[in-house]
């Protein structure tokens, strides 16, 4: 059984034209306008933007060890309903994805879930323990073929274990992800380190905390002429260290999460712990800068950092909280209310931070392409004009760990096509079974 | 809302020199008495009928106090957090004749708790109570012993005591009910 | 008032108005009776996540004299120990029909989480959380300011004008932050002197003036009252200072600064003291000490805390 052909009409592409795109097997074989096919399934997106698939570089699973959280199915359901076609899954796992056998069971869940791309980020040292590498040879020459390492949710904080690192990967054209937080410096720290901390009595997370290890690492990765990608930049600081990296010529990318794109440290305030995200909220001024320097490229991509957590984790006090927040499913809405509607960016540029840019750097040659005949069909349809208070119903995570309950958001993913067939479709996900046979149907050839 | 003169400063002079008179007679005298007045109202009743004894009995030193009663009352959850006002009590209230004074009555359950508080304070031989008004509608077995005017009344009403000390002008007055 | 969470939510006439039914409870104490039967009928729980043994019986002395029941319940040794949650806690307590809640939590923002969150339907009093606030204690220090300052004529003021310094652990510290926006709300003006590694990052958005120098801040701004905070064991061994003799030389009310202070100057600790670390022995029992009014105090205050968010109209119920 091969899948369906599908046939969209009337789509309306990033650069604004309008066009029919036809889908045959896995890939785009025409675009352009009056196409027309037989035996294709229709998909009317009159209205409707299209976009390549999204790429998240910065995906918690959970699985292997967190399943209560999400598992790789679940996880790949929520990037799915977001718009996601690829996901980059970090290593925090239990065990740790510091082995190549830890990196081929996620490749493997994902690719029987069939929902997404599913590629393991393995660790850079030993149990995220800072100390001793990880097998990144082994992880990078296994089946899952891993280019991205990061201990994230742990700052690599050993200067000389992130040298090390930074050169050993340039073995394989790897990149180090690096979690930039000075662990000394934000010990017990709960949320943004000022005026609301202060009030609050929660202890404080300085921006020279993150500030100090990003401009350590670039000065690294300038000496070693490596490659280094700073994950969830939260200051304004950051980003005028990485502008200051990028125009010295170092080879540094940089990554903003949609929640920090919106959200400031006043949600502390009501000690709800769903705001509770490591790095923090930041203050308005950190929001502005950080929007201003995805407009300019100095930021190069958005990723969700998607963390989902058990609710017993958060309905709890402050302090005894989980950092994270959930975020595939929501991605794309903030990143239009916050970067389109304000009209910073136009929509080739949210496929550049959410497609092309995320899939060059973590290596991910089948995605993040413009849409012509010939490349690989991964594909979201998105409703511009829909508004929504986000709500429980627009999770498909297992956990429901939003920041954005209530909270009015533009935009919404109708479809998503991952390898030629819809992985969602009228704004819900398509069942698992079925996704599943179509990604063995897609195997067997 | 329209307000109803009842009672001019010479009536409530008079009233309450009728007062002293009666409770003078009842108790024989001056001797062992003590004015606990209800706050905020029925202190500043106490403090004058104090004097008009005084002056009736020559010699005559009649102690006057306070008596809160909000923490004795039995309505804390039927209204908005009631503020406190000070008791204080100059002398032993023990063997003592303690008049309880208060501006008006109504349902009894005021004067309820002030015999709740006196309880806490001491053992007084006899206690008596003096009103200026009273508007009738008692809730509660319990009757003035002494009453400035009976004031017949709807249960709509209000009735307004006015004092010099607190309002600049001495006079009890009805005020209609307010009609939606 | 519903609940008693910050003393930042409090007006200055609810302020005020606390204040005056503190001074009523406070001749209450002094009566033969102490006790009044207002929350007869109430059952009020003391939640302690924290050990504090003297806020415990202060707030224990204040339900019983206002007659309620009383339950204590004491994280350590119990289920919570055993990692049993906040919410489970709470709830199991709704479920026995508890009327209101004074809670001590080493978490910040405890006692808000649970007055928001629906687990139980009751008042809810922080008796300090984390390094959030107290603000029974500087209601209690409010209160003995008032007292020291204006007698038997203190019904219905604030504190307006008057001049206080708080010296030590500000950062750290739940009393200083409550006293802080009380003390701004009463109209005092706040001083606050700490080495510069124990005051917040962002201290100057709030409404004071800092000092690093306690010589030069008590010289210059000749301060009504001196609060001297406690410097907490673990803070010793973290880099806020070098040792406890170079803190106590630099900003302990030592028995020389002590003695350098107009003699109407008050002095006040929340205590446990520190004698001979923050605060001399010479100043800590002298006549211009209020230690043990504070503690005296802290039952009135609690009494009249405790009998805002109890009565009133609101809706309580048990099903
Ligand atoms: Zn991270």
């Amino acid at each position: 059984m091969t899948n369906p052909n599908l046939l969209i009409t009337g789509a309306t592409l990033p650069d604004g034209t309008r066009s029919d795109i036809l889908i045959e097997g896995t890939q785009i074989t025409a675009v352009g306008s009056g196409l027309s096919s037989a035996h294709a399934e229709k998909i009317d997106a009159d209205g409707l933007v299209v976009l390549p698939g999204l790429v998240d570089l910065h995906t918690h699973l959970r699985e292997p060890g967190y399943e209560q959280s999400e598992t790789v199915l679940t996880g790949t359901q929520a990037a799915a309903l977001g718009g996601f076609t690829s996901v980059f899954a970090m290593a925090n796992t239990l065990p740790v994805a510091d082995t190549a056998g830890v990196v081929e069971q996620v490749l493997r869940l994902g690719s029987e879930a069939g929902y997404a791309t599913v590629r393991p980020i393995g660790a850079v040292t030993k149990g995220l323990e800072g100390v001793q590498l990880a097998e990144l040879g082994a992880m990078a020459n296994s089946r899952a073929q891993v280019r991205v390492f990061s201990d994230d949710g742990k700052c690599v904080f050993d200067p000389l274990i992130m040298r090390r690192a930074l050169e050993y990967v340039k073995t394989f054209g790897g990149v180090i992800a690096q979690h930039a937080q000075e662990p000394r410096l934000t010990v017990d720290a709960q949320m943004n380190e000022g005026e609301v901390s202060a009030r609050l009595g929660l202890a404080g997370w300085p921006a020279v905390a993150e500030e100090s290890i990003i401009a350590r690492d670039v000065l690294l990765a300038e000496h070693t002429g490596s490659r280094l990608h700073i994950c969830h930049l939260s200051t304004a600081g950051s980003v005028d260290v990485i502008r200051w990296a990028k125009k010295r010529g170092i080879n540094v990318t940089a990554e903003v999460t949609p929640h920090h794109l919106l959200l400031t440290d006043e949600r502390a305030e009501s000690y709800d712990a769903r705001f509770k995200v490591n790095p923090p909220l930041r203050r308005q001024e950190d929001v502005l800068a950080l929007r201003e320097a995805l407009a300019d490229g100095t930021i190069d991509i958005v990723a969700t950092d998607h963390a989902p957590h058990p609710v017993e984790t958060k309905d709890c006090e402050w302090g005894a909280a989980a950092f994270g927040m959930v975020g595939l499913e929501s991605a794309l809405a903030v990143v239009h209310t916050t970067m389109v509607e304000t009209g910073l960016i136009g929509w080739k540029d949210v496929a550049r931070v959410l497609s092309e840019a995320p899939a060059r750097i973590g290596g991910l040659a089948s995605h993040g392409h413009a849409i012509t005949p010939g490349v690989q069909a991964e594909l979201v349809l998105v409703d511009p004009t829909t508004r929504r208070n986000f709500g429980v119903d627009d999770l498909a995570s297992l956990s429901h760990n939003t920041p954005y309950l209530g909270v009015e958001l533009s935009s919404q993913v109708v479809a998503t096509i991952h390898q030629g067939y819809l992985t969602a479709s009228n704004r819900a996900i398509v069942d698992a079974e079925s996704v599943a046979a179509r990604a063995q149907a897609v195997l067997r050839g | 809302m329209t307000a109803r003169a009842i009672m001019q400063a010479t009536d409530m002079h008079r009233a309450l020199t009728r007062i002293a008179h009666e409770i003078l007679e009842s108790n024989r005298g001056a001797q062992s008495l003590v004015l606990l007045g209800i706050p905020t109202r029925g202190v500043t009743l106490a403090h004058r009928l104090a004097s008009i004894l005084e002056s009736i009995v020559p010699g005559a030193s009649v102690p006057v106090g306070s008596l809160d009663v909000t923490m004795y009352r039995d309505d804390l959850y039927q209204h908005p957090t009631r503020s406190t006002a000070p008791t204080e009590v100059p002398v032993s209230i023990d063997d003592a004749t303690v008049v309880l004074v208060d501006d008006v009555l109504y349902s009894g359950r005021t004067v309820r708790a002030a015999l709740d508080a006196l309880t806490d304070l001491g053992r007084p031989k006899v206690v008596r109570l003096a009103v200026l008004a009273d508007r009738g509608h008692r809730e509660l077995p319990i009757r003035a012993d002494f009453v400035g005017k009976n004031l017949p009344s709807a249960h709509g009403e209000r009735i307004n005591v006015r004092l010099v000390e607190h309002d600049g002008e001495d006079g009890v007055e009805i005020e209609e009910a307010v009609t939606a | 008032m519903k609940h008693l969470l910050s003393t930042r939510d409090l007006s200055r006439e609810e302020a005020i108005q606390l204040l005056d039914i503190a001074e009523d409870m406070a001749a209450v104490n002094e009566r033969e009776v102490k006790k009044l039967p207002a929350l007869r009928g109430k059952t009020v729980v003391n939640l302690f996540f924290e050990d504090s043994t003297r806020t415990r019986i202060s707030f224990e002395a204040a339900e019983k004299r206002l007659s309620a029941d009383v339950i204590n319940f004491a994280a350590k040794g119990s289920s919570v120990s055993k990692g049993e949650s906040l919410k489970d806690t709470t709830q199991t307590l709704a479920a026995m029909g508890i009327d209101a809640v004074v809670i001590r939590h080493g978490a910040s923002g405890a006692p808000q989480v649970l007055a928001q969150s629906g687990w139980i339907d009751a008042p809810v009093i922080n008796a300090g959380d984390g390094t959030h606030e107290h603000p029974t204690q500087a209601l209690l220090d409010a209160f003995t300011m008032r007292k020291r300052l204006h007698g038997t004529g203190s019904r219905g003021k604030g504190l307006d004008g008057v001049k206080v310094t708080i010296v030590g652990d500000i950062l750290h510290s739940r009393v200083a932050r409550s006293n802080v926006w009380l003390l701004e709300t009463l109209g005092a003006e706040v001083q606050l002197v700490a080495p510069p590694t124990l005051l917040p990052h962002a201290v100057d958005s709030w409404p004071v003036s800092v000092s690093y120098n306690l010589d030069e801040a008590l010289a210059s701004s000749k301060p009504d009252v001196v609060m001297m905070l406690r410097i907490q064991q673990e803070r010793m061994h973290d880099a806020f200072f070098p040792n406890e003799r170079e803190y106590s030389n630099l900003w302990g009310l030592t028995q020389e600064r002590f003695l350098a202070l107009p003699a109407k100057t008050m002095v006040m600790h929340p205590g446990p003291m520190n004698r001979g670390l923050e605060i001399s022995s010479a100043a800590a029992d002298s006549p211009q000490s209020t230690v043990l009014e504070q503690v005296a105090n802290g039952v009135s205050v609690r009494m009249a805390a405790l009998y805002m968010v109890l009565t009133g109209e609101r809706e309580v119920t048990h099903d």
